[in-house]
């Protein structure tokens, strides 16, 4: 429970101070909080940040647009195909490439396969850090699964470069689908288990409920978005208010929570991954309906066509040559294109001066503004949910110092 | 949509009247205004209850060459503001000479601007003025250059073992 947070520093009062991380396992990212301590109750909180600092926007005005989605990669690691796909979208977005509605629903059960991972890690770590460390496991292994989905199609687990400009690099095989239906048939049951396991727990309520908690207002104020906002009761949700890559023809719901507090922020995102299991199955049965063996759009200018032609043909050579040295011709223009991340709303902001590089690229990393929050909402609670929020919020130093 | 867009626009000329330097239409339409005027203009948007920008979406600098103006080195500010209820989406705009970097911070209308103006300074030291806390967010404090500027080599010059005789470095 929050205590009164009224009561202003006292200049003649001796606080202790406590370093929260860089490295300490509660912060579960490289950040720190300098943390005013008055016995258990955190006065004032000091967010230091950068200590994973990349300069990701300046080495994408160094590299041609195709090999920027490996740095996408690195904001938000527990979601990296929703990175990597909306930076797809938004090159696409930028060159004006229509992909064909088949590869668009491949994209949402790939990014919301992604949607499920990045919850099913965040939401355990909640428990975990109120001291149920079994769900943490639990859950860990239908995280695997869905890392094998991901293997099966781009070859790589965490970091996953996956999906091209255009579309994919190969189509789906039978074993990714085998993949894909298994964890669909699969999952459910024992996501309940896990659900059933915390939701109506004296122990995790007690813990959660009441705690950490924000209003509308004050989050708006601060720039949240996603599960976050989503908590504090506004229905904001990228996926509707600017549909891109088909979301427009899946139905499903927007839960909202009431309080924003952790419990909330919790129940939010167990019901968004039962929402994203919905919309699976629906763009599952998109990709049958769509003529078979289309994963990518036929445009030869950004896409690599196949290798044994490269070899054989000489068109097809020039055109992996100019794809490859980032040669093909990009408008002047600048566009912004979010997509509806893990966490919140994740923005390109591409501004071209027709070169084979971006002129300058703006990422809007949802984390990195709502962590601000922070110490506002701890001011006055005890450490112990201070840790709670933090890990409640989400917030992944990757993505947050770019 | 191109009506709405005209709506905006119209909507946008009225509440600002002389600040209106230019619009910019397109999908993400945008608004320049002088530099000395950004706060007021971020303050009236919000205001206006026909317009209510009353989130901020990102904010990011800039930094343009000589070359790419034509008209001496320059640097700039971009403000994406969201219309939430109505779902309308703008940007405002403003570029000042490097020389002359000083806006007066938004931070007093919107809370998240805190940490994204600290980011603009970081890398692009663009100043603003009544920021509760303007210190480099990402880069040491010692730090003597803004690593965004074009100016900024993105490697380390004094490595030698990057030259190769035949593709340059």
């Amino acid at each position: 429970m929050a205590l009164p947070t009224d009561s202003p520093l006292r200049p003649e009062k001796a606080y202790t101070t406590l370093n929260l991380g860089p490295t300490h396992p509660a912060t579960h990212g490289i950040f720190q909080s300098v943390l005013k301590m008055d016995g258990e109750i955190v006065m004032d909180a000091e967010p230091t940040l950068g200590y994973i600092h990349r300069a990701f926007e300046k080495i994408a005005e160094r590299r041609p647009y195709y090999q920027i989605t490996t740095l996408t990669d690195r904001l938000n690691y527990c979601s990296s195909p929703i990175n990597n796909i909306g930076w797809h979208l938004a090159v696409e977005k930028l060159i004006s490439l229509e992909v064909p509605r088949r590869v668009q629903f491949l994209r949402v059960v790939i990014m919301e396969f992604a949607r499920i991972a990045d919850h099913l890690i965040c939401n355990p770590i909640i428990a975990a850090d109120a001291g149920a460390l079994t769900g943490f496991m639990y859950m860990f292994q239908w995280r695997e699964a869905i890392y094998d989905i991901f293997e099966s199609v781009g070859g790589a687990r965490l970091t996953t470069n996956l999906g091209r400009i255009g579309g994919f690099e190969r189509d789906f095989s039978p074993e990714t689908w085998r993949l894909i239906h298994k964890f669909l048939r699969e999952f459910p049951a024992a996501f309940e288990e896990f659900h059933g396991m915390l939701a109506r727990n004296r122990i995790f309520m007690d813990r959660t409920v009441g705690v950490g908690g924000i209003r509308a207002e004050r989050a708006l104020q601060y720039g949240f978005t996603g599960p976050n906002l989503r908590a504090a009761g506004v229905d904001y949700d990228v996926r509707v208010a600017q549909p891109y890559s088909g979301y427009d023809a899946l139905a499903f719901d927007i839960p909202v929570g009431a309080q924003g507090d952790v419990y909330d922020r919790f129940m939010v995102r167990q019901e968004e991954v039962r929402q994203s299991l919905r919309l699976i199955h629906q763009a599952v049965a998109k990709v049958a309906a769509e003529p078979e063996g289309v994963f990518r759009a036929d445009a030869p200018d950004w896409v690599l066509p196949p290798k044994e032609e490269v070899y054989s043909g000489m068109e097809a050579l020039i055109y992996h040559f100019k794809v490859v040295m980032g040669e093909t011709k990009i408008p002047v223009g600048e566009i912004y294109h979010p997509v509806e991340g893990g966490n919140g709303e994740l923005g390109y902001y591409i501004v071209s001066d027709g070169g084979r590089t971006p002129y300058r690229l703006h990422m809007r990393r949802p984390c990195f503004i709502y962590y601000q929050a922070f110490p506002e909402i701890i001011r006055g609670s005890l450490l112990s949910d201070a840790v709670l929020t933090l890990s409640s919020l989400n917030v992944i130093a990757g993505e947050m110092d770019a | 949509m191109a009506n709405e867009l005209q709506n905006l626009q119209e909507q946008v000329a009225a509440a600002l009247g002389a600040r209106c330097l230019k619009w910019e239409g397109g999908e993400l339409p945008a608004v320049h205004v002088p530099p000395a005027e950004v706060y007021s203009v971020v303050r009236d948007l919000y205001d206006d209850a026909g317009l209510a920008f009353r989130f901020l979406t990102s904010l990011c600098g800039i930094h343009f060459t000589a070359d790419a103006t034509g008209d001496g080195e320059q640097l700039g500010l971009i403000y994406f503001l969201h219309d939430l209820p109505r779902n309308r989406r703008m940007r405002v705009k403003t570029v000042f000479p490097v020389a002359a970097a000083e806006v007066e911070s938004i931070t007093p209308i919107f809370a998240s601007a805190n940490w994204m103006e600290r980011e603009a300074y970081d890398f692009y030291g663009i100043k603003f003025k009544n920021h509760p806390n303007l210190i480099r967010i990402f880069n040491i404090e010692t730090m003597t250059v803004f690593p965004l500027r074009k100016d900024f080599p993105l490697e380390d010059r004094t490595r030698h073992d990057k030259n190769d005789p035949m593709f340059g470095r």
